[in-house]
């Protein structure tokens, strides 16, 4: 009897639609946020995470709208991040239907917001998203970013992870900002290192392209796996990307035989 | 019965209860979220979700007297169904909020998991009690899990007439689901387990309407 790895598949939803580009630039429209979210829900996907990059006010405003119709529309959990700043800002999501958020920037500038959040909504809610890159001056051999990746934090990426889990982080959304758009694969040695040195959940995002680069990133150590554009464009289904899961001897949550 | 029954969701602060909402209309009950004393102790069906930590579900709880409709439900009978940490409240205490007293319908402790990755989150097995109406028709399914306390078997001494307790596992086997006449909990967040929850959510209203 073990918790099977969960397969995720992430919306980055900007202005009320689904979009995907490469290192957060050239973004490509993949299609309405709340068709997305039935569809995945009824193929078998574990989690939902929805990603607002919008950059105004109103683009949040619709957001949350749209967060409240994807609500509706699936029975399984529903992370929601982008631009949280306050625990009112988690509470509106919360009411909105998300079970989880994930914040990123604004708990690197001020890492109190972990603790206000975690002791004001429990730990379960709260993924805390870490945007790393390689960096050999760091000791990790990764940094922490800022800003989508287009900013250096000027931190160890696993120092910050371990501070995050310390003050209350319930996961780790671990996305590495060298493969995030190429399609080539997870950072298994970023995966491996940061399973080792944390106890908490880890989800691994960034760079799957290809069906067996699923089980290779549980075989690092994940146990979560999360993509966007595989899933949405069709490359990869959930369903495909479970059963390569499964066929490398790791448990995953398969629709039932009736 | 005639008619619809009528099911509450007890509100006292807790977590993302509309999705409880939505799940338990699902089973043709029609459902109010409530923390009106007479509504919660009346009602056909009464859920007690929770979420967050052990003392301040308990807070919440008592704030609006749930230890009071709880108890009276108990005590008349009425089916009471408790989710997550509203499980864990059934309970004497919990070492995650140590000097809180629970509603100690059972007395015993809730203890941190023994794992070495927590919180204990995702789709995990249950090794249903046999005779278990709730499990009935999704035994074999894997339901969505996220706590890093629970009641753990190896502490567990109940031998309660008509108590039936259900295991999972992670690091060590621990309660995920019990049922003790008139009421039931699970450990794990029915309305976030898909069509399995939905089922159990299901199974929960037809044992008593």
């Amino acid at each position: 009897m073990k918790v099977a790895v969960r397969v995720i598949p992430c919306l980055d939803v900007k202005d009320g639609r689904v979009v995907k580009g490469t290192h957060f630039r050239d973004l490509r429209d993949a299609g309405d946020p709340v068709e997305l979210a039935s569809r995945y829900g009824s193929e078998g996907a574990d989690e939902l995470t929805f990603l607002d990059i919008s950059a105004s006010e109103q683009g949040r405003a619709t957001t949350l709208e749209m967060v409240k119709r994807c609500a509706e529309q699936i029975f399984i959990p529903l992370t929601v991040g982008g631009g949280i700043r306050s625990k009112e800002d988690v509470d509106r999501l919360l009411r909105a239907g998300a079970d989880k958020v994930s914040v990123n920037t604004a708990a690197i500038i001020r890492p109190e917001l972990i603790d206000e959040i975690a002791s004001t909504f429990g730990s379960q809610v709260l993924v805390v998203s870490v945007d790393a890159r390689r960096e050999s001056s760091q000791s990790s051999g990764f940094e922490v970013t800022t800003h989508g990746g287009r900013q250096s934090a000027g931190r160890d990426a696993l120092s910050w992870a371990k501070e995050a889990s310390e003050r209350g982080a319930g996961e780790v959304l671990l996305n590495s900002m060298d493969a995030d758009g190429t399609r080539d694969g997870f950072d298994l040695e970023m995966i491996s290192l940061f399973r080792q040195e944390l106890s908490l959940p880890l989800i691994a995002s960034g760079g799957a392209g290809k069906i067996e680069d699923f089980p290779r990133a549980v075989e690092a150590g994940a146990d979560a796996v999360l993509a966007a554009s595989v899933f949405h464009f069709g490359t990869v289904s959930i369903d495909a990307a479970k059963r390569s899961i499964a066929a490398a001897g790791q448990i995953v949550r398969l629709p039932s035989q009736d | 019965m005639s008619g619809t029954s009528k099911t509450a969701v007890l509100d006292y602060g807790s977590g993302n209860i509309r999705s409880v909402e939505r799940a338990l209309a699902t089973t043709g009950s029609s459902v109010v979220i409530t923390s009106d004393f007479e509504v919660a102790v009346n009602a056909d069906g009464l859920v007690v979700p929770g979420v967050g930590a052990f003392g301040q579900c308990m807070t919440g709880l008592r704030a609006i007297r749930g230890d009071e409709i709880v108890a009276e439900r108990l005590r008349r009978g009425r089916p009471t169904l408790g989710l997550c940490v509203g499980l864990q409240i059934l309970f004497q205490c919990s070492t995650e909020s140590a000097g809180v007293q629970g509603l100690a319908i059972f007395e015993e402790g809730i203890e941190r998991i023994p794992a070495s990755i927590l919180p204990h989150m995702g789709w995990n097995l249950v090794d249903a009690a046999p005779g278990s109406r709730l499990f009935d028709g999704v035994e074999d399914e894997r339901f969505y899990f996220v706590h890093s306390y629970g009641r753990l078997q190896q502490q567990s001494n109940a031998a309660l007439p008509d108590y039936l307790p259900s295991w999972s596992e992670h690091g060590a086997r621990f309660l995920a689901a019990l049922e003790f006449g008139s009421l039931s909990a699970t450990q794990f967040h029915p309305e976030k387990s898909g069509d399995a929850g939905l089922h159990l959510l299901e199974n929960w209203v037809r044992s008593w309407r």
